[in-house]
């Protein structure tokens, strides 16, 4: 039992030998941690270590344990995040062809694996195969026909409601926080923000298992987004086995910071684009520290999932395209033209998307989410079906339109005027005359783009896991598919024209249509997200071209330019603000004159700062302060009259201090004075036992003086990583800051013209 | 970590702790998950899991044809595969030039493990789902401490309070007992996320 102790003098070697008190040091849900606090307990637990490590060879191993438990934890997030993208493509690659039909010799092949070890494939059918058949061939034995066709599409969007009824119910009921693309929720906790059940196992069991069944549907959305949270989640449940990570949350979101590296790394097969995406969209902080071991992680991942060879030729990404045309100075023009519609594009989905979100969140559309998710089912897969281009999953069509046409190609993008006698090698066919087939294929491509546009625009934020990646991407391969054809055309039959001569002459290979699908998906992607260097680079690492990265990057570029020219906000930070997260963005600028004392708190008008005394309150003033008020924590001063700063005491610490000592403590009553000093006050005989909680006291809060200005302030917060900051005046305590009322600063100026003065 | 642990087991740096069955269940499969992949990624090639795949348009008179077969990857070449040549031995350059020729390699084993284990676990939380929303309200008898309860917990105070660990002393419930508290418990965390998120939408739009 602890006794309370000496009055005089030994407080420090008591302070040691008192029991923690229990909790302290974890926060609330929904609150923000203090990144300071987590880093000096880091730091003291390291140095204890080190210390410690001097003493015996077994400390010494233990220390050794400890340096490397970082890389363990690596490790097992590379894998368990590489098995499980293996796992999810795989089970997508089956369930989406499951819509269309079922192979009869084992029925968990795709239709791509059934018809593999077939003889029977010829080359103009070669999708085809006797032992894999479609429904309508299955149950009544027709394969052609109007009743065929119509039996086909009633089963597929039977299909479709299927997964997607079961996906929207298994969010319902086992994991709420499964649904979304998760993208903006980590941004906002690898910030320092607590969101309990976030990255927990259910959640990642039920956004692995939804992302499949949405994914399948035919819905408008991608997998890429729902993999960073999946990843994340893997991070988070590992930290959790290493009491190094699991009791430090400055530490556990490095951890998750590489963690979301691993997953952009396997959802694109680009390792080192997932580090440049954690770093400049999803994390932080980023020390360097975490550079290497988010490449290590990322690295691991890719190697686990090439390992697993869901694909079956050892590529981590469907769409992975190889050839190594070059590209001519005068195409820079209408890839500029793309970027130009990435960014058009970019901006109306963030537009449209944000409004139809805040229609959800605050009218009566948001009571009916299960229904939500099969109406837009519905409409989506009876509108897919009858375009072949959409009928396929984005991910297909993506593959199809990056490729390039060869002379093997059967689709009807590549339904081109071949020249009989040609006997030039399948790499570098020279620019031919469309055929009907491209014409035809050009006007489905259009109707596709249109719905692709529309549609997303619902699908996004729905209560399910949704990605939009790939939909984004689609959008623009097929725009930038169809300018390429357009331009390849134009040289083929005005090859005397002045832009074409130079570089254009008749029998040679001049443009490649795929390469202007890439800069258009490289372009719509940059605009809805408004990623720079990290879109480039996993654009690149997809196709292993090297030499593509000037038209990627003009187009990366355009389109952040146009886009910016409309709104400041990528649809990550767009939702962020709609759904009023504390998130302090650091691409923000605040440019306003104003000063601390305009945005500190109590305003002029309000009621006085609550404070506690140094050695006056007693445990009942305290309690009753804690009741009656809802502030975070409480300034501690000197005495009421001489506000002078001494501490601050978090309100989580001092309750449970309380309730600890009235359980533990002998002679701790209501009446007993609470007391942060050293030594306890001059008490008067017969005064029951003084409460000593100097333990839970911080000794150096962040002070500003009344005129720092709010420019200074702001930066403080986002460089620190601040909760709340106090504001003094010739040492006296006037109010304070907290990291909310920067927030609700920052947004009320950003309504005002940034010239206005404010003093109020 | 799972409240719940904190809760049971409040020294507990281990590195398995097998807290409770909710907790148990998503671990166990992804454990399973994990090693039942290694051997899979292993496992001894079978004669239907490579070939060479030649695809080779028309040629003159010729028609297209696609041409497997079950060659390594060094002979995974026209010359091997494409078998009868269709071309006199002149045009034989000609026309292999042509085509075009990869190699493709699947693991036969992963797919079907994969894919079952996949189903196994999509119809287990189907299961447990229709346990839960059908079965679950008729068997138990609505408590009435718990209804009151309900109201408090909007107040954060008593929550936090409420988490504060009794001491050793008072910890003599059966396994059973333990298992349906921390059953319990995850049942009110997960109402209170859905109400975070369907009801109040206050996050996730």
């Amino acid at each position: 039992m602890v006794n309370a102790g000496d009055m005089n003098g030994s407080g420090n070697l008591m302070d040691f030998l008192d029991e923690p008190f229990p909790d302290v040091g974890t926060y609330e849900d929904f609150h923000t941690i203090d990144w300071l606090r987590e880093k000096s307990r880091d730091t003291d637990r390291h140095r204890k270590i080190t210390s410690k490590s001097k003493e015996s060879i077994w400390e010494f191993i233990k220390s050794l344990l400890d340096a490397w438990s970082g890389w363990v934890v690596m490790l097992l997030i590379g894998l368990l995040a590489g098995t499980l993208a293996g796992v999810i493509d795989l089970a997508v690659d089956w369930m989406t062809d499951l819509k269309e039909g079922v192979c009869l010799s084992a029925f968990w092949y795709s239709h791509e694996q059934c018809c593999w070890t077939s003889n029977e494939t010829t080359f103009d059918d070669r999708d085809k195969c006797p032992q894999w058949q479609k429904w309508s061939e299955l149950l009544v034995s027709q394969s052609e026909g109007a009743s065929a066709y119509i039996l086909n599409y009633f089963l597929y969007i039977m299909w479709a409601l299927c997964f997607a009824f079961l996906a929207v119910s298994l969010v319902r009921v086992f994991a709420p926080y499964a649904c979304g693309s998760g993208i903006p929720e980590i941004k906002t906790i690898l910030s320092g923000f607590i969101i309990r059940g976030y990255l927990g196992k259910w959640t990642l069991l039920i956004k692995t298992v939804t992302l499949v069944l949405v994914v399948s549907s035919g819905l408008s959305l991608g997998k890429e987004g729902p993999l960073v949270h999946v990843a994340c989640c893997c991070g988070n449940f590992f930290s959790s086995l290493f009491s190094k990570y699991s009791k430090n949350e400055g530490k556990r979101r490095e951890v998750l910071s590489a963690a979301a590296a691993a997953g952009v790394s396997v959802a694109f097969g680009a390792p080192i684009g997932g580090v440049l995406f954690s770093l400049e969209e999803v994390s932080y902080y980023f020390p360097l520290k975490t550079l290497w071991r988010s490449f290590f992680a990322a690295l691991v991942a890719a190697f686990t999932l090439r390992s697993i060879n869901p694909f079956g030729n050892s590529r981590l990404v469907l769409f992975y395209v190889e050839y190594h045309t070059p590209w001519y100075m005068a195409e820079l023009f209408p890839f500029i033209l793309l970027g130009v519609f990435g960014g058009l594009w970019g901006t109306l989905f963030i537009r449209c998307n944000i409004a139809w979100c805040r229609r959800r969140k605050t009218t009566r559309l948001g009571k009916y989410p299960v229904l939500e998710v099969i109406v837009i089912t519905a409409i989506t897969a009876i509108i897919a079906y009858p375009n072949p281009y959409t009928r396929r999953s984005t991910s297909e069509l993506i593959s199809e339109l990056f490729n390039d046409c060869g002379a093997l190609e059967s689709s009807q993008l590549c339904d081109y005027i071949n020249d009989p006698n040609m006997t030039r090698p399948v790499d570098d066919i020279p620019d031919r005359p469309a055929g009907p087939g491209v014409y035809s294929a050009m006007w489905q491509l259009a109707l596709a783009l249109v719905f692709k546009i529309v549609i997303t625009i619902f699908t996004f934020g729905m209560k399910i896991p949704s990605g939009l990646f790939i939909p984004s991407m689609a959008v623009g391969a097929m725009a930038g598919r169809m300018v390429g054809i357009g331009v390849e055309q134009l040289a083929y039959h005005h090859h005397d024209w002045i832009i074409f001569r130079n570089w254009c002459r008749p029998g040679a290979d001049c443009v490649t249509p795929g390469l202007y699908a890439m800069v258009g998906a490289a372009a719509c992607l940059g605009g809805v997200t408004r990623m720079t260097v990290s879109l480039v680079v996993i654009m690149f690492e997809l196709t292993g071209g090297l030499e593509y990265i000037v038209p990627l990057m003009a187009a990366a570029v355009t389109s952040k330019w146009v886009a910016d020219a409309f709104g400041k906000e990528g649809i990550y930070e767009a939702h962020i603000h709609l759904n009023g997260y504390p998130f302090l963005d650091v691409k923000d600028e605040f440019t306003h004159r104003t000063l601390a004392t305009d945005v500190m708190r109590p305003r002029r008008g309000e009621a006085p700062l609550s404070v506690l005394t140094q050695d006056s309150m007693t445990v009942e003033d305290v309690e009753t302060l804690i009741k009656e008020t809802d502030y975070n924590g409480f300034p501690v001063v000197v005495s009421k009259d001489s506000e002078r700063l001494i501490g601050f005491a978090q309100r989580r610490e001092l309750i449970l201090a309380i309730k600890n000592a009235r359980q533990r403590q002998d002679g701790v009553v209501s009446n007993s004075i609470v007391y942060f000093t050293e030594d306890p006050p001059e008490l008067p005989p017969n005064s029951p036992h003084p409460l000593k909680l100097r333990r839970i006291l911080n000794l150096s809060p962040f002070t500003v003086t009344d005129h720092t200005p709010m420019e200074t302030v702001v930066d403080i917060f986002r460089k620190l990583g601040l909760r709340q900051c106090l504001v003094t005046h010739s040492g006296r305590l006037l109010g304070i800051i907290t990291k909310k009322d920067v927030l609700r600063h920052m947004a009320q100026m950003a309504n005002q013209d940034p010239e206005s003065i404010m003093f109020n | 970590l799972h409240p719940g642990c904190e809760f049971l087991f409040p020294q507990a740096p281990t590195m398995f702790a097998k807290c409770s069955q909710n907790s148990v269940s998503p671990v166990v499969l992804l454990v399973l998950l994990g090693f039942l992949l290694c051997p899979p990624a292993q496992a001894s090639k079978s004669s239907e899991d490579i070939r060479c795949k030649c695809i080779c348009p028309p040629y003159r008179n010729i028609s297209g044809h696609i041409y497997n077969k079950n060659v390594s990857q060094k002979d995974c070449n026209c010359l091997h595969v494409v078998e009868p040549m269709p071309v006199p031995g002149n045009d034989v350059e000609a026309y292999c030039l042509l085509c075009e020729c990869k190699y493709e390699e699947r693991s036969t084993t992963t797919i079907k493990v994969i894919i079952i284990i996949y189903l196994s676990v999509v119809g287990a939380l189907l299961l447990y789902m229709a346990f839960l929303v059908l079965v679950d309200p008729l068997i138990r008898k609505p408590d009435p401490y718990t209804q009151p309860l309900h109201n408090e917990e909007e107040s954060e105070d008593t929550r936090s309070l409420a988490t504060v660990p009794t001491p050793a002393g008072a910890r003599a419930n059966t396994v059973l007992e333990r298992v349906e508290g921390a059953q319990q418990r995850w049942k009110r965390q997960v109402q209170e996320q859905r109400k975070t998120v369907f009801d109040r939408h206050k996050m996730l739009s």
